[in-house]
């Protein structure tokens, strides 16, 4: 079975459609609907077509850093912003705020509750990616196994016992 | 002083993060920190021997009125003076005991640096909760110090046995000093000592604290763990137990008798727990021919002793109890380390392979002469005097219950420790060997070609032994010492002065009789030891301390396995099915209570089909036989669920849910490739009706939840939070949405705690899924 062209054409509109999208919501989250845990939801979901499309190497593919990088990055990002104005003597997670006149983009505000928002995005993104990472497959092995269940299935009894497996029908019911 | 705990803190983990690289020379970089203390002490102790005391307050947790309260008073001089000086003649000893060092072993000295940091904060803190955490580190310390071999199974059971025994006497004593500060309204000590505490609690908190005490102290029946705990390096058995660590509990007493003595059990505990610990630990020390081991049951025994001295709360035997924790000090400190250069100079210290001394032993047969004889109680040492005031403050002040009785006990542990003393000395030199088997075995003892010590391994010894002699002969050098001490004690105290002869009185002639005893026993040894040896043939069947442990043990363990068994089944239906209960009627049946009326059934007509799509697509789901088409009517119920957000204007929920559902089908999708396509039931006929009366609980309870959730915002009578939140989004939180506005700054701490959780759940099932991969390799290769 060979790749759709459909499908090719269509992930590579889509995929960094959504992406920006996902950025959009990210960065205008504070003041119209979205935020960074929605701009992460959307940037999995675009990174979902990737795996349609060419199975967990495109996953990897598009991005350069370990899914757990990602995950680590996140919370790292949103803790500093917790930690750091305890630092400078206010409460955690008190915001400071920029504002200024950039060209082309005329007036911007920026308040350090983006960081946080930024990290919320990433955990959300990595987490995404890690389940690919963890259930996912390469396209082809993936095709190989598209009979597999059917045999597995005749074998029920391992939905109630978690851990005895009969060996020969195991998960992917590959033998 | 903070500055000198400090000190201890950094020269402790820097020695550790070095690692390896400074080898015995990490010794030497540990002693910095005793040194320091030793000096900033004495440089203090003028005013604190007149009784000046410094104080010395660090905020630690303002807002919980929670600070380091430390005093320096004359007591804490006469710990310092152990915790330190000892500290830093074992970290000298040290350099020479490890002079082959392994890998693994430098790090003893920055454990050992951090322990004498703990150890001063326990005597130098004024404030019950701060001593309680520096105790506690102490018994951190301690679990690593004997610990530290880690590849020895018996170390690492000698540690874990440790700090079990240590550590739930102190979760006690935590239970102890908190009822102790609230019936007081203070947790400091010195303003306890003016406000005793009171109220009923009080009589439970001194049994609390006294286990505590005990535990630490190895008392009887908790003293299995500090003959066990002499599997360390000998420089840490000389240091923590026998010198310092083991005297935290002793120290504890002694500061909380004057408080806490005529409250409560508090003297009837002491006196008897004492008294059983000095008779046990002397009885037991005798029949050793290890003699570490000998010189652990030994202290065990003066641990007892100690108690006995400063439980009473009479300030008089309290003064006897501080000349005896100096003497103590300095000849048990010297008699272990003294062990310590046989067992590594010879290669052994059972006393049955040890025949004699060649050239160049002399110092150290000496040192183990004077220091057993402070022990024993032999006149002109400074062990002798703190006896003899011992004997003579029990007689002249023991009028209480049970005083003349305890006394009669210190007179016969007195004997064992003199019988002991004896054993110690004619096994060091090698006289039980030769009582063993025949001096021309053919195994000729190795300890005749062991080559002499070095100075600077006995050097350590010989400034105790000095020490000793010293204040033996004239205990002017200590009085002043002692006597601030005791007064810091008890602060009504006129304590008198520490002589070394005080006249022919009783206690000279009680002394006398020790002594005599001391000699049969010794002389006839070979009779005691077979009478012990019967005794304990019989005694053996009871219960040791050792066998309580073990069956604690065990029963935990036997328990943890059965209740394990029991709730963890490994059937994922079992489980769902006990969760979806818990869920659904413990909050029901309060819930049900509070509904009364019903809301308008449609607020919009857009509502009724997408309520038609909900459920609808979740009876299908219910109904369906495929897994894949089930996973689509749970996604059609999720995006119905999102247009109700939608109409009910709450654009952020439905493009968050909208999301969600994409995304959690397409994960759903991917597990389901490793489940069989259809599900498939093989659970018994019984067990349908029941998971239908679960699934109908579920269902009844999420409505009335829904139900009365909803109507409970509606009869707030104060403005509702919503108001405030949106009111305050834009001034205070810069943004025009109050929901993101919530999420990162209202409530920023719910949202930094939910993604902790999403990064250990991603953790979790990534883990999770590539066991199983590797099982499936597994199989892989079997078929």
């Amino acid at each position: 079975m060979s790749r759709l062209p459909i499908l090719d054409v269509a992930v590579r509109i889509l995929y960094p459609a959504i992406l920006v999208l996902s950025l959009y919501f990210l960065f205008a989250g504070h003041n119209q609907p979205g935020g960074g845990f929605v701009g992460g939801l959307a940037a999995g979901a675009g990174i979902s077509l990737r795996y349609v499309q060419g199975g967990v190497r495109a996953v990897r593919d598009s991005f350069r850093v370990r899914p757990s990088t990602i995950l680590g990055g996140g919370l790292t990002i949103a803790l500093t912003t917790v930690i750091v104005p305890l630092l400078t003597g206010n409460n955690a997670l008190e915001h400071a705020k920029l504002e200024g006149d950039l060209p082309l983009l005329h007036h911007v505000k920026v308040t350090s509750a983006l960081t946080f928002d930024i990290g919320v995005y990433f955990v959300v993104l990595g987490l995404v990616l890690m389940a690919f990472e963890a259930f996912g497959e390469d396209l082809d092995s993936e095709l190989d196994e598209v009979e597999a269940p059917k045999q597995a299935a005749s074998h029920g009894l391992e939905e109630y016992r978690i851990g005895r497996r009969p060996p020969g029908t195991s998960w992917g019911g590959r033998s | 002083m903070f500055a000198v705990l400090i000190l201890h803190l950094v020269v402790g983990v820097g020695i550790m993060l070095s690692g390896d690289r400074l080898g015995r020379r990490a010794f030497l970089v540990a002693a910095v920190a005793p040194a320091a203390a030793l000096v900033w002490a004495l440089a203090r102790s003028g005013g604190v021997l007149d009784g000046r005391p410094v104080d010395e307050s660090v905020v630690w947790i303002d807002g919980l009125d929670l600070s380091l309260d430390l005093r320096f008073d004359a007591l804490a001089l006469v710990m310092l003076l152990l915790v330190s000086g000892i500290g830093l003649l074992v970290c000298v000893y040290s350099v020479a005991y490890f002079a082959h060092i392994e890998p693994g072993q430098a790090r003893l000295a920055g454990l050992i640096t951090l322990f004498a940091g703990a150890m001063l904060g326990v005597v130098l803190t004024d404030h019950l909760l701060a001593l309680f955490v520096a105790w506690e580190l102490t018994s951190i310390t301690s679990y690593l110090l004997i610990g530290n071999a880690d590849r020895n199974p018996r170390a690492r059971a000698a540690a874990l046995q440790a700090i079990f025994i240590t550590g739930s006497g102190g979760l006690a004593l935590l239970l102890g000093l908190i009822i102790l500060g609230q019936s007081a309204d203070t947790y400091r000590i010195s303003e306890m000592l003016e406000s005793p505490p009171s109220g009923g609690a009080v009589g439970a908190a001194v049994v609390c604290v006294l286990v505590g005490a005990f535990t630490k102290s190895a008392q009887a029946p908790f003293s299995s763990w500090l003959p066990a705990a002499m599997v360390a390096p000998t420089p840490v058995s000389t240091y923590l137990h026998s010198a310092t660590m083991v005297k935290a509990g002793v120290y504890l007493v002694a500061r909380m008798s004057p408080i806490l003595a005529s409250t409560g059990h508090w003297r009837a505990l002491v006196l008897i727990v004492g008294s059983a610990t000095m008779i046990i630990g002397g009885l037991r020390a005798l029949r050793q021919h290890d003699l570490k081991l000998l010189l652990a049951y030994g202290t065990v025994s003066q641990l007892g002793f100690m108690m006995l001295l400063f439980g009473t709360g009479e300030y008089k035997i309290a003064q006897a109890g501080v000349v005896l924790l100096l003497a103590h000090g300095a000849f048990k400190a010297t008699l272990f380390m003294l062990v310590g250069i046989v067992d590594h100079q010879a290669g052994t210290r059972d006393v049955r392979r040890l025949g004699g001394f060649g050239p160049g032993w002399a110092p150290v047969k000496a040192m183990a002469l004077i220091g057993a004889a402070s022990m024993a109680g032999i006149p002109p040492l400074l062990g002798f005097i703190s006896k003899e005031k011992a004997l003579d403050t029990y007689l002249e002040h023991g009028g209480f219950t049970g005083g003349a009785a305890v006394l009669v006990v210190i007179v016969l542990g007195s004997m064992l420790t003199f019988a002991y003393s004896a054993r110690y000395v004619l096994g060091l030199l090698g006289h039980l060997a030769e009582d063993a088997e025949d001096a021309e075995d053919a195994e000729a003892p190795a300890s005749r070609t062991a080559p002499p010590p070095p100075l600077l391994f006995y050097g350590p010894a010989a400034v105790l032994t000095v020490v000793t002699i010293a204040t033996g002969l004239a205990p002017v050098l200590v009085d002043d010492l002692v006597g601030a001490a005791t007064i810091a004690i008890d602060p009504v105290a006129s304590p008198s002065t520490v002589k070394l002869w005080s006249g022919f009185n009783t206690a000279f002639s009680l002394s006398l009789l020790v002594i005599g005893a001391g000699l049969a026993l010794t002389w006839f040894r070979d009779a005691v030891e077979r009478g012990q040896a019967a005794a304990h043939s019989r005694l053996a069947r009871l219960p040791s301390g050792d066998d309580g442990f073990v069956a604690v043990l065990r029963s935990i363990e036997a328990t943890a396995n059965r209740t394990t068994a029991f709730v963890q089944s490994g059937s994922l239906p079992a489980y769902l099915l006990v969760i979806l209960s818990t869920v659904a009627i413990v909050p029901l049946v309060p819930m049900v209570g509070e509904l009364d009326a019903l809301p308008d059934w449609v607020e919009d007509p857009i509502q009724v089909p997408l309520v038609a799509i909900i459920v609808g697509a979740a009876l299908g789901a219910a109904l369906v036989e495929r897994r894949i088409a089930a996973v689509v009517m749970l996604s059609a119920v999720g995006f119905a669920m999102a247009g109700l957000y939608e109409v009910r204007g709450a654009p952020d929920l439905a493009l968050t849910q909208f999301a969600i559902e994409t995304l959690g089908t397409v994960l759903f999708v991917l597990v389901l490739r490793f489940l069989p396509a259809r599900f498939v039931d093989l659970a018994p006929a019984i067990v349908r009706p029941v998971r239908l009366v679960v699934s109908f609980l579920v269902a009844a309870a999420v409505f009335v939840y829904a139900l009365v959730a909803s109507a409970a915002r509606s009869d707030v009578a104060a403005p509702s939070i919503s108001g405030e939140m949106i009111a305050r989004s834009k001034p205070d939180g810069d943004g025009n949405n109050v929901v993101n506005v919530i999420l990162v700054d209202f409530r920023g701490f719910d949202t930094m705690g939910e993604i902790t959780v999403l990064v250990v759940a991603a953790v979790g099932a990534v883990s999770l899924a590539r066991v199983g991969r590797r099982r499936r390799g597994g199989h892989e290769v079997v078929t």
